[in-house]
């Protein structure tokens, strides 16, 4: 176990759930909204600011009692790209994983274009992810492309 | 096809786009046959668009249907502040299939995704407008007996025109050499490139029209507005080289034919009107052929 990942489980340690780390500090709250942690009646540990050695400052969420599926954990990708997902069962790590950028994103992010029928009326966003290195976003309804700093979350 | 929503062009395969240029022949033909009697079919304007309403409309009765619908959004309930959802949901409980012409982008696949009933797109803002495609492929097979392996000329401002970038995307289809005539500001832009690269095919830039001319099969014109450019300046200056005058086709092949989404304002000069390689008005005629033909293939007729 390497010293940083031990001095986080020292800060909280969990018996079984997960850890998201190397969160960006100011995208923890848009992931905890991702993952519906803020509807959730498991408890939820968060941390910002927290240094790191390889990004500066970081943010870190643990969930107890909670796992998540590739397709759920995939969503966080836009805000929190090289987030890292561990598992924990019985105070151990048992699998340690990137983030992977999904094929599509829906309902996360909003399209640039002001004319879009998504900014107009009430409907969901969905997008394909036609580039996932510089994030270009190919909106289903619009058929225009939102690219990485344009993205703006819901 | 049948029951299917046509959106976007590629919503549907070469193959069915084809099926229906071919079945668009026999309309050619005999464009009065009375196959869509008790079907109605809603015509929903949110904005004016006369002459895409009229080859729709034209259509149906030609085939015998109903039309029900409006012209503009200021005689729908669109008015009174109802959401798109709310229109699309009433308006399938009283119709077998739904026309639409909406001035916001994407609202025809999001109708399409509401509608209990096919909805073809007459126009979503700036975005697609497949019915239009369908008629400028049916003019190019119609003028040149094939589609496969031309050489075809685009002029104009190739940067906003949705006609441009539906087009040019369909024919990546049938190996097309793409020729691209415009101002450097109004360059094709690269998302539509993307399709012709991918295809591995063949295209040329030009600033001239006359350089492209006597290499190419089919002329495809547009206009130009003013508002499009940074500077106006740019605009005056470049505005009278993408005016096509008949004294520029002496060197034109053959079977050339020149298309035009239409109205022109000035861009194609009347002295090529008599000309028999101007083709934009035969052209705007054929609109109601295939839309008969797409309308038949959707509803199962
Ligand atoms: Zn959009």
């Amino acid at each position: 176990m390497s010293t940083e990942l031990r001095k986080e489980l020292i800060v909280s340690a969990i018996e079984n759930g997960t850890v998201i780390d190397h969160i960006p500090s100011n995208s923890v709250f848009q992931v905890m909204k991702i993952l519906e942690l803020d509807k959730t009646t498991n408890q939820v540990l968060f941390g910002t600011n927290l240094e790191s050695q390889k990004f500066g400052r970081k943010g870190i969420i643990k969930v107890r009692e909670k796992f998540f599926t590739d397709t759920a954990i995939n969503k966080i990708a836009l805000v929190a790209p090289n987030a890292t997902l561990i598992e924990i069962r019985s105070f151990k790590v048992v699998t340690k994983r990137k983030v992977n950028v999904p094929d599509n994103v829906e309902n996360i992010a909003k399209c640039f274009n002001p004319k879009c029928i998504t900014n107009i009326e009430q409907v969901p966003t969905r997008f394909k992810v036609v580039d996932k290195t510089e994030l270009r976003l190919l909106c289903h309804y619009c058929e225009k492309i939102t690219k990485k700093e344009n993205i703006h979350f819901i | 096809m049948k029951n299917r929503s046509l959106v976007s062009i590629n919503d549907f395969t070469k193959a069915e786009q084809l099926q229906i240029l071919d079945r668009a022949e026999e309309f050619e033909k005999n464009p009065n046959q009375r196959i869509l009697q008790g079907k109605v079919v809603a015509s929903l304007f949110f904005e004016p668009s006369t002459r895409t309403r009229l080859s729709f409309e034209s259509a149906v009765n030609r085939l015998g249907g109903r039309v029900i619908g409006f012209s503009d959004a200021n005689s729908s309930s669109t008015s009174k502040g109802e959401s798109l959802k709310d229109t699309i949901l009433t308006v399938s409980n009283y119709s077998d299939l739904i026309v639409m012409r909406h001035p916001i982008e994407g609202s025809a696949r999001w109708a399409s995704e509401v509608a209990s009933v096919p909805i073809i797109n007459a126009g979503d803002g700036a975005n697609q407008h497949p019915t239009q495609c369908l008629l400028d492929l049916y003019t190019i097979r119609q003028t040149q007996g094939t589609l496969d392996n031309l050489n075809i000329a685009f002029v104009g401002d190739l940067k906003y025109g949705r006609t441009v970038h539906s087009l040019v995307m369909a024919l990546t289809q049938f190996n097309t050499t793409f020729h691209l005539i415009s101002p450097t500001e109004l360059k094709l832009p690269s998302s539509v490139k993307m399709y012709i690269k991918d295809a591995n095919l063949e295209y040329h830039q030009y600033t001239e029209i006359t350089d492209a001319i006597p290499k190419i099969d089919i002329l495809f014109m547009t206009r130009i507005q003013r508002e499009r450019f940074s500077d106006p300046m740019e605009y005056e200056r470049v505005k009278n080289s993408y005016i096509l005058k008949n004294s520029m086709l002496e060197k034109s092949r053959q079977n050339l034919k020149i298309l035009h989404p239409l109205p022109r304002v000035n861009e194609i000069n009347e002295d090529v009107d008599p000309n028999p390689k101007a083709y934009y008005f035969q052209q705007a005629l054929n609109g109601v052929f295939v839309r008969q033909a797409l309308i038949a293939k959707i509803l199962g007729v």
